[in-house]
């Protein structure tokens, strides 16, 4: 019986396990795709960038995190630039101008996201004048 | 008289929660768009995607013509649902370049001949270089470039009926 029941839920998860598999190609992914730097620290900077670049087929994970062919081809070419002394900021520079400021991880100050920085600083500076009025009432 | 202000922090929380439920109610845009309209292609020179319709270059994007430029591939499913809508922009005349993405020659071959060939040339994209060079985050993608090579307009996911006189009004803006 609980046999049948594994044999059903195998049947009816197996098309989801395959529909993904069928839109990819069938090219091997990147040189640089899997395969590590060979200087770890080159590595270590490339890791860190990775980690922090967005992958667009995948949204909420990081090119580091993400097998999509995509995310492969990125970290391709972040490795790649990396090992020829291109900075770190001027790759996620190079991206940001490309697809925004949507592919990076890292905030950035912007036109549309300064009242989140400014926010808070206004809410303690109301608070301060709040607690300062009641206090010097009582005092 | 104090009312008013007793009853202020509980009208901002609402405020906020009213804003806050809004935007979650909201669909989410699932595109993300290329920053580059309206800036130039790069440089790149891609060997032919298939043996039988040539490669491209960008020197083919700078020939004072503006075109279509479509990002596929003959392994994804929208592209053959695009196929009949882009041979109607062919046959309304709009040239019609393609960027085939981590393709095989074979592949590419057997999808011209299954679905008909719109493009005039066809470069091959092994890394996806010159995708994320123009910001493209996905196939299929169309884009409007000028005689120039400067990028007009993208069009992102697959190519309907409703986006044919779109891009063929595209196309005029840019020039053709």
């Amino acid at each position: 019986m609980s046999r049948l029941l594994a044999m059903l839920v195998a049947i009816s998860v197996l098309p989801f396990a395959i529909a993904p598999l069928a839109a990819q190609d069938s090219m091997p992914p990147a040189p640089y795709a899997y395969r590590q730097l060979d200087d770890s620290g080159l590595e270590a900077r490339a890791r860190g960038l990775m980690e922090e670049l967005r992958c667009l087929k995948c949204q909420s994970q990081s090119i580091a995190d993400s097998d999509a062919p995509m995310a492969g081809d990125m970290r391709h070419q972040v490795r790649l630039r990396i090992a020829a002394g291109e900075d770190p900021e001027a790759i996620r520079e190079w991206m940001m101008e490309r697809y925004g400021d949507y592919v990076s991880y890292a905030p950035v100050v912007s036109r549309t996201t300064w009242p989140l920085y400014v926010g808070p600083v206004v809410l303690l500076l109301i608070a301060g004048l709040l607690l300062w009025r009641r206090f010097r009432k009582v005092a | 008289m104090k009312g008013w202000r007793f009853f202020l922090p509980l009208g901002l929380f609402a405020a906020f929660v009213g804003i806050a439920g809004y935007q979650l109610s909201q669909p989410k845009s699932e595109f993300v768009e290329s920053a580059m309209i309206g800036k130039p292609m790069p440089p790149f020179d891609m060997r032919p995607a298939t043996s039988d319709v040539p490669g491209l270059s960008l020197a083919n994007l700078k020939d004072g013509k503006p075109k279509l430029l479509n990002i596929w591939a003959s392994w994804c499913v929208p592209c053959a649902a695009e196929a009949p809508h882009l041979a109607e922009l062919e046959r309304q005349g709009a040239p019609i370049v393609g960027v085939a993405i981590r393709d095989r020659p074979e592949d590419v071959a057997a999808f011209l001949a299954r679905y008909g060939n719109p493009f005039q040339r066809i470069g091959a994209d092994d890394l996806s270089e010159l995708q994320l060079a123009i910001g493209s985050s996905g196939v299929p993608e169309t884009f409007v470039i000028d005689g120039e090579g400067v990028i007009r307009y993208q069009h992102i996911g697959d190519v309907r009926a409703e986006h044919v006189p779109l891009l063929m009004e595209k196309l005029r803006e840019a020039g053709a």
